[in-house]
């Protein structure tokens, strides 16, 4: 695998030859107090010399005593909120001499190049190809946006409160998924970015950004830096069992304690990098001659999620919360073959409770005596 | 996987609805309808297989998951029958014919008529359970002589809650087929049975070894009747149920319909007892 560095003004150069390669180009920016992702045309427009403070329930924006360019770790954003907006028409009708016509939406295949993605965030990307692409119906739109994306990842060096992705297999540094994957130095020697190739793509983009090969010290030290962020997270989920353990446990007391502080909100859905749940909605105009439907995230820890002949299938806050974890944690990996967690930690800072799946899911352990 | 680096063009919108036209309508019993549509696109109608289901919808409303419960061989149409519970069911119930609707499908898991040969088959619908059965009857009946008996328990709140009366007329008059009808209400002029179908069990299994139970109604009664009919001797691969659950899509990628580690769309929503006889020992699964 090549190896180069960038300098700073590289990051720079790299932005502006994807532009010009003819794609919308985005990154990490700031808006509204949050780190999301939006348009990029300079490393200016990054977050330079910000960090996250991130924990359960809380997250604020903080500066920094440097001007790292991605100082911090993940926000409420992740690529699903790129490749998988939160709402699509799906197909328009019109309706005349008493027939109906459908017309199905356009695909949106404008490419997009996206600077700063986290390895947790790809490791999400490819659980939700698995769930939108990778059985017999596939998702037209999600196709159009994912073959059309470029993937500049940066790799973790200082994991958050929050993360775990050590402990579910997915960081702190990217494995694939990437076109080009840096990591972000800022030493003695000056700011820089060691980075290596992941694709054809990636190769041919780089040969129009000006860099150097990556020194074995390079290389070295970079190495050395993400494994010991890897090491030093503070929170893990031991995964060992997991999927027997809450499938067998639909019954523990845990989760009628869980259900007295889960406000059934739906937020640790809604920034959860693979939650794909969706439910359809439809508008008509005032004479009924034209319709659409369109899609939008759904969340099941709404009523209407489960509602059939009458009534809500998980009327409790319980049964809504235990779907929801043993679906992510058990049952996805009987769907999909794999966790449907990456470990970012989103869904415990955004929870506006604070509750912490790592610890859910201790405490049914040790219910169940499960701890050995 | 698909291949993404090849992808020019992309796959069909999955959500996208035939336009059909309704073609007949029979109200089958009080706010119960039946739909008989043929598609107006120009292609051939749907063709499915007794147990699957389709979505059924009008634009600007909203779409659902109904079974089909017309006679598989007839391939001019396609019938539904749907009771009126909802925005889009009461809407659909109130079509007249000539009506446009839209309808996708067919999806999911069918019925298991492949192991019917020399079987005692025994079909068990509770209330509007009758629908995704219907087709299988039609289907298991013309199968005649390599079937060893047919049996049909259908149950229904009131006499006038039981469906497909004309079926069943025809049904009764058959020498291989039994049929059992029973009502938790009797009317006054009610002669049948009076009770839950769970009740005919012990008439309606003669030969558990060999019998082969196939059933659908209300979650309560899937189990129930999963239960007794294991008590009775009836063993892995002799019972299968079908579920109902919200649907927003059928294809497998809206999330709504799982249950425990299925998707009803594509793992159901035909399954073999023993998949899912622990799941349904847990309320709000």
């Amino acid at each position: 695998m090549e190896r180069f560095v960038l300098d700073r003004s590289g990051l720079d150069t790299l932005i502006a030859a994807l532009s010009s390669a003819g794609y919308r180009v985005l990154g990490p920016t700031i808006r509204e107090g949050a780190i999301v992702y939006g348009d990029v045309a300079a490393a200016a427009d990054l977050p330079v010399g910000w960090t996250d403070v991130q924990g359960p329930g809380s997250y604020r924006l903080q500066r920094r005593a440097d001007d790292r360019c991605f100082g911090f770790v993940v926000g409420p954003h992740s690529l699903k909120t790129l490749l998988f907006p939160p709402r699509r028409t799906l197909w328009n009708a019109t309706r005349e001499d008493g027939e109906i016509r459908f017309i199905p939406s356009q695909p949106n295949d404008e490419p997009l190049a996206v600077v700063g993605v986290r390895s947790c965030e790809l490791a999400a990307m490819a659980v939700q190809d698995h769930v939108l692409i990778g059985d017999r119906y596939q998702d037209p739109d999600y196709v159009a946006r994912r073959s059309r994306l470029f993937v500049v990842a940066v790799d973790c060096t200082d994991p958050g409160e929050t993360c775990f992705c050590t402990s579910m297999g997915t960081g702190p540094g990217s494995k694939s998924g990437f076109d080009l994957a840096l990591v972000e130095v800022l030493d003695e020697n000056g700011h820089r970015f060691v980075g290596r190739v992941g694709s054809d793509l990636g190769s041919d983009l780089l040969d129009k950004v000006p860099h150097l090969p990556a020194s074995d010290a390079d290389v070295k030290q970079v190495g050395r830096m993400v494994s010991d962020a890897g090491e030093r997270m503070g929170r893990a989920i031991r995964t060992a069992g997991l999927q027997e353990l809450l499938a067998d446990h639909r019954d523990a007391a845990r989760w009628d304690e869980v259900a007295e502080r889960c406000l059934a909100c739906g937020n640790c859905t809604q920034v959860c990098p693979t939650c794909f749940c969706t439910t359809t909605e439809d508008v008509a105009s005032l004479d009924a001659a034209e319709a659409s439907r369109s899609r939008r995230w759904d969340t099941c820890f709404s009523l209407d999620f489960s509602y059939m002949g009458g009534k809500p299938q998980r009327a409790s806050i319980k049964g809504r919360y235990r779907h929801w974890l043993t679906h992510k944690l058990s049952t996805w990996i009987n769907q999909f073959g794999e966790s449907g967690c990456v470990g970012c930690g989103r869904c415990i800072v955004w929870c506006p409770v604070g509750i912490d799946l790592t610890e859910e899911v201790a405490a049914i352990r040790r219910e169940v005596g499960a701890d050995a | 996987m698909l291949d993404l680096q090849d992808a020019r063009t992309f796959p069909p919108e999955p959500l996208l609805p035939r336009p059909h036209r309704v073609s007949a309508v029979t109200v089958e019993a009080p706010s119960v309808v039946t739909l008989d549509m043929v598609p107006t696109d120009g292609d051939r109608p749907i063709r499915f297989r007794p147990g699957q289901i389709g979505m059924i919808g009008l634009p600007g409303v909203g779409e659902v998951p109904i079974s089909f419960s017309s006679d598989p061989a007839d391939t001019s149409m396609v019938s539904m029958t749907i009771r009126g519970v909802g925005a889009v069911t009461d809407a659909l119930t109130g079509l007249q014919p000539d009506a446009a609707v839209g309808l996708r499908g067919p999806y999911g898991r069918a019925w298991p008529l492949g192991l019917t040969d020399d079987r005692d088959v025994l079909v068990i619908a509770g209330g509007l359970g009758m629908c995704p059965l219907r087709s299988l009857v039609t289907e298991a009946a013309s199968r005649q002589g390599r079937l060893r008996s047919l049996s049909v328990l259908h149950g229904a709140r009131t006499p006038s809650d039981l469906l497909f009366k004309v079926d069943l007329d025809a049904w009764r008059r058959r020498p291989e087929m039994k049929l059992f009808l029973t009502v938790d209400q009797p009317a006054a002029d009610w002669t049948g049975e009076v009770g839950t179908v769970a009740t005919l069990l012990d008439r309606a299994v003669v030969d558990p070894g060999n019998t082969l139970a196939m059933v659908c109604g209300p979650d309560v009664m899937l189990g129930v009747i999963g239960e007794s009919l294991v008590t009775l001797g009836l063993g892995p691969g002799q019972v299968w149920v079908t579920m109902e659950r919200n649907m927003k899509c059928a294809v497998g990628l809206c999330g709504h319909c799982q249950f425990g580690p299925f998707f009803l769309c594509k793992e159901g929503p035909v399954f073999g007892w023993e998949d899912v006889a622990d799941l349904f020992r847990v309320s709000e699964v």
